[in-house]
């Protein structure tokens, strides 16, 4: 019986090193086939009439016209009159033609009545959210009266930052067909195994009917937990059209609408302080939104747990699309919130915020120390004692240029995951799994995990994923994949390999415990001459092949959980025009053991790209009286182009220390402080807090104009 | 998308004939970056495209001792990238090359540039063009006007000209050249855009069955020039400000100043106020900070847009500043 542990390092031949993406040639050339780029012989394309409002009751709907539309095959009422609608995109009629441009012109001619509801869309302060206005519980920890009286400087400010969306590149949706008793879906997804199951529940039909396909997804970010209920209506529009495939994708302003949102969260915050640095009390009032179910609850103070806190925080429930997890839920916003007020605090008793984070470092509990050493090297890379100055860059000009920084932590536990290896007499190798890559290299890694166990090539193992008739394996969110598929790969391959071992010892005149897998042989340890080649090896299975189940169960040290990380930004900031340019940005992560430290390197870069986006520029923006989105598009929904993101360094932190806690999701946490390390950054240069996310011209100049502070406009 | 007809003229006769006497009849298909944008989003629904880019003669650059002349159909790249451009009115490429991003700048056209619609959300969103919402109310001035003027703003126009050029060719001097079905028309680019009063109107001096066949600039003869354009994004955004001007100098002091903004106020807004102060001055960080005051001394922020105000103000002053520092 194998013992389920990663090989050492010197033993390791493809783990943790630099390998390019198995899959990036058929990417970079356009042959990666994605769920939207699916299409098949007699396919509809599928339209939504969607609500013009942000609150309304759907009076009536008349669809009678186009009923008669030879090129209309399928109509299907999704919100039947009587219901009520909580977001302006919310769908109502939908159809399916035999082509795009008579699918437009069919909604043209539907006509729905609606009765228009009072809306909210804002969320700016809770007093005018009113009725929305959900005031949860005071939560006190210590005695936070007693902590502000041992405080000798208390400072007081405002932050925050918007709702975004999650603006997928490959917007939601799928490919469905719903033929004779099976339904075949092509979904976007972020859960391939756990999609099944949410398709055939509302279309009432066994699970055992529904297959869920994906090659490639462009972008999920959380968003893309199942099928949504446009999914379901392709599926009922593909049987009401006789069974023919049905394209239903959103266009971007929907999927910009309604396809997800990451909540606000904004918070009056005091803090008390002692002139040396030591932290006594923390005091908020915070509030956000994310439409009808309301937003998150922000883990404040974030990581350091100050000894006496005071806080509250409001949920204002909205009309706007509806919140959905994004990437590291609620962190994001608990880091903006707290790294920069605890920034303003060292800033108020006039103390370098690196010093003032160590000082404090102990709170952050049973990880001080990695954060620490963490912020150590982030400090060399961007060499912070010779650049950082106090408040304010007195040098002469309007360019000024600052420091920020910040820390953040996730868990990363992997989830449930199952796995098929078989090993063919012939040698071919082939690992199933029901998993998906979510573009973050799960491919290559199940190959580097594979191979390195079983001693072959990287291109001699097949990898099969993306499929739901593939054993199940858990959807790739919350940083849990890395941990979950590895654990079940590398499991699968050590047993694969001792039944391997079995067939071959008795030519090798071995025992199969004294046998290794090496270099593509299978060998005596200790006696390298006594060997099979892999072919020769596996030619011993006769006809017969190998098939393993690999599970993530518990035991073993091959994964876990916990994971600290620092990131450090210098900025540059014009203070006639309150634009904000990256200069650098520097990133130091652990996650235990890392499988491929090329595309681990990469996660931390997209965090960090999708950090200046939210920094820099998204907001979804509302209109309060028409109740829609003003910039459902990507012109104004403003995202970083490479020209805007100035040089990242990223440093995974491995080795010894690191590599024994075994492998730890990486996915979220480096997007977790981005917008904190860039709000400091411009608060070093300009001397004041832009209290607000996105850090746009108009909010920087009004910082300047009224020297930062609680006047600042959200 | 609705569906439409499509029409391939070859010569802009043929092309004027095809153009209808109201604007739903049909529109003219150039580079297309903004007009299929609008179809696709139903904030136009021609009932015939008017397919412009096989008449030759809209195409090509000449300069001469006459100066400088633009075929409408000349692709903001092209402009950006001819050599005799770059040699005899630098400042023209070098605003070009600032435009959108290479794919928008391969297709889109100097003509196009002149004559595309404003970028106004609400307008986008189909309140048009005056924004308004079913009972008449203005929605901008109570809405999110973060991006609306600051200049020209009484109302009910409340968008930005969104042309990066215009402010340019009107700072040189520029003239616009349109053919209509009763021949040749020619306009300074400054009297090409109007403030429109009634949703009927437009924001062009353009009639319907009208083309723009090119644009003409006089010779820099010692002008210095220069635009300068304050944006969030270094990677393809749209200005929040831009000024462009022209100066001709007697010794070291001013003689005549030209000053245009771009995405202020609903038309280029040439700004007296700011020419005036400069005439017989020395251009120094100064004079040129002075000047961008003067530019927005009747600007007038709508609630949201108030740093716009700073930043047309900052736009003047650094525009002048690189003309005086030797940009063409």
């Amino acid at each position: 019986m194998a013992e389920y542990k990663w090989p050492d390092a010197d033993k390791r031949t493809f783990i943790g090193k630099r390998i390019s993406r198995i899959d990036g040639p058929q990417k970079v050339s356009g042959r990666a086939k994605y769920s939207f780029d699916v299409n098949r012989p007699g396919m509809l394309f599928g339209k939504i009439v969607r609500s013009p409002h942000a609150h309304a009751k759907v009076k009536s709907i008349d669809t009678s016209v186009i009923e008669k539309w030879p090129g209309v095959k399928a109509i299907h009422v999704v919100a039947e009159p009587g219901t009520e609608l909580y977001w302006a995109g919310a769908s109502v009629v939908a159809l399916a033609a035999v082509d795009e441009p008579t699918a437009e012109d069919a909604m043209r001619a539907i006509k729905v009545e609606y009765e228009v509801l009072p809306h909210l869309v804002i969320d700016t302060d809770t007093k005018s959210a009113g009725e929305f206005a959900k005031q949860a519980n005071e939560n006190k920890v210590g005695d936070p009266d007693k902590g502000f009286s041992e405080a000798e400087v208390t400072m007081e400010g405002s932050y925050g930052l918007p709702v975004i969306t999650h603006c997928c590149l490959e917007s939601h949706g799928s490919v469905m067909q719903w033929d004779g008793d099976n339904v075949l879906a092509n979904l976007s997804t972020q859960a391939v195994s756990g999609s099944v199951a949410q398709i055939a529940r509302p279309l009432g039909i066994p699970a055992t009917s529904v297959r869920v396909q994906q090659d490639h997804i462009g972008g999920g970010f959380g968003s893309k937990f199942g099928p949504d209920e446009w999914d379901i209506t392709a599926a009922r529009l593909s049987k009401k059209a006789g069974g023919k495939p049905v394209k239903m994708f959103n266009p971007r302003d929907a999927e910009l609408m309604v396809a997800g949102a990451r909540p606000s969260d904004y918070a009056k915050i005091k803090i008390g302080v002692k002139k040396d640095g030591t932290l006594t009390a923390w005091e908020s009032q915070s509030w956000g939104s994310g439409g009808i179910g309301g937003g998150g609850s922000p883990p404040i103070p974030y990581i350091f747990n100050i000894p006496n806190q005071r806080k509250q925080h409001t949920n204002i429930v909205n009309h706007i699309g509806s919140a959905r997890a994004w990437r590291a839920p609620n962190h994001p916003q608990a880091a903006a919130l707290t790294m920069t007020a605890l920034e303003d605090a060292a800033a108020a008793i006039n103390m370098d915020p690196y010093d003032f984070f160590l000082k404090n470092i102990e709170l952050t509990g049973q990880r001080a120390q990695i954060y620490a050493d963490e912020l150590k090297i982030a400090a060399d890379m961007i060499e912070w004692k010779k650049n950082w100055h106090p408040r304010g860059d007195k040098t002469p000009g309007y360019m000024k240029r600052g420091l920020g920084l910040s820390i953040h932590t996730w868990g990363g536990l992997g989830h449930a995951s199952d796995c098929d290896l078989t090993i063919q007499p012939d040698g071919s190798v082939e690992l199933k799994m029901g998993t998906q890559d979510l573009g973050t290299g799960t491919r290559t890694a199940l190959d580097i995990i594979v191979a390195d166990t079983l001693g072959i090539p990287m291109n001699a193992v097949k990898i099969s994923i993306g499929d739901s008739r593939f054993p199940t394996s858990g959807p790739s969110g919350g940083s849990t994949t890395i941990g979950g598929i590895s654990a079940s790969s590398r499991r699968a391959s050590l047993d694969a390999l001792d039944e391997l071992f079995a067939k071959a010892a008795p030519s090798l005149d071995a025992k199969p415990e004294d046998l290794e897998a090496v270099g593509g042989t299978i060998r005596v340890k200790g006696n390298p001459s006594k060997s099979l080649t892999w072919a020769q090896a596996c030619s011993k299975l006769g006809a017969i092949p190998i098939t393993v189940r690999g599970k993530n169960a518990p035991g073993g040290n091959l994964i876990s959980q916990g994971v600290g990380g620092a990131q450090m930004a210098d900025v540059s900031v014009d203070i006639e025009t309150g634009v904000v340019r990256i200069n650098k940005i520097v990133a130091v992560q652990d996650c235990g053991l890392v499988i491929n430290v090329k595309t681990a390197e990469s996660q931390v870069y997209g965090a960090l790209i999708m950090g200046v986006c939210y920094a820099l520029y998204e907001e979804k923006i509302m209109d309060a009286k028409t109740g829609k989105m003003l910039n459902p598009n990507m012109e104004f929904y403003k995202l970083a182009g490479i020209a805007d993101i100035g040089e990242l360094k990223v440093h995974m932190m491995t080795g010894k220390g690191y590599d024994e806690r075994g492998v730890i999701g990486l996915g979220e946490p480096p997007v977790v402080s981005p917008g904190a390390v860039i709000s400091n950054a411009v608060a070093n240069a300009i001397g004041v807090r832009v209290p607000y996310l996105p850090l746009t011209p108009d909010r920087v100049l009004a910082a300047l104009e009224k020297k930062g502070g609680n006047n600042a406009r959200i | 998308m609705r569906g439409f007809e499509y029409a391939n003229p070859t010569t802009k006769e043929q092309a004027v004939g095809l153009l209808g006497n109201d604007w739903a009849d049909a529109d003219v298909l150039a580079g297309g970056t903004d007009l299929l944008a609008l179809m696709k989003d139903d904030i136009v629904a021609p009932k015939r495209l008017v397919n412009i880019k096989d008449i030759h003669e809209l195409r090509g650059i000449t300069v001469s001792s006459k100066g400088l002349r633009i075929g409408a159909l000349v692709t903001i790249q092209e402009l950006a990238d001819d050599a005799h451009v770059r040699e005899a009115f630098p400042v023209v490429a070098m605003t070009a090359i600032e435009i959108a991003g290479p794919q928008i700048r391969n297709m889109g056209t100097v003509g196009g540039n002149l004559c595309q619609r404003p970028r106004c959300w609400y307008y986008r969103a189909g309140f048009g063009l005056l924004a308004m919402d079913k009972s008449g109310e203005p929605l901008v001035p109570s809405g999110d006007n973060r991006y609306h003027a600051i200049l020209g703003n009484a109302g009910p126009a409340y968008f930005v000209s969104p042309s990066t050029l215009a402010p340019l060719f009107i700072a040189l001097g520029g003239t616009v050249r349109l053919f209509g079905p009763k021949g040749k028309r020619e306009i300074p680019v400054d009297k090409f855009f109007i403030i429109p009063q009634k949703e009927s109107e437009r924001e062009h001096d353009l009639r319907p069955n009208e083309i723009v066949t090119e644009i003409v600039l006089p010779p820099l003869a010692g002008i210095k020039a220069a635009t300068y354009e304050i944006r969030q994004k270094d990677a393809m955004d749209w200005p929040l400000a831009i000024a462009s001007v022209a100066l001709s100098f007697s010794g070291n002091k001013v003689r005549s100043a030209r000053v245009v903004m771009g995405q202020v106020a609903p038309v280029p807004w040439r700004s007296t106020e700011a020419e005036t102060a400069l005439v017989g001055k020395v251009l120094n960080e100064e004079t040129a900070k002075a000047a961008g005051e003067a530019a927005v001394v009747g600007a007038k922020s709508l609630g949201r847009n108030a740093y716009k105000i700073q930043l047309a103000r900052v736009a003047v002053k650094r525009a002048l500043l690189a003309a005086a520092g030797g940009a063409k």
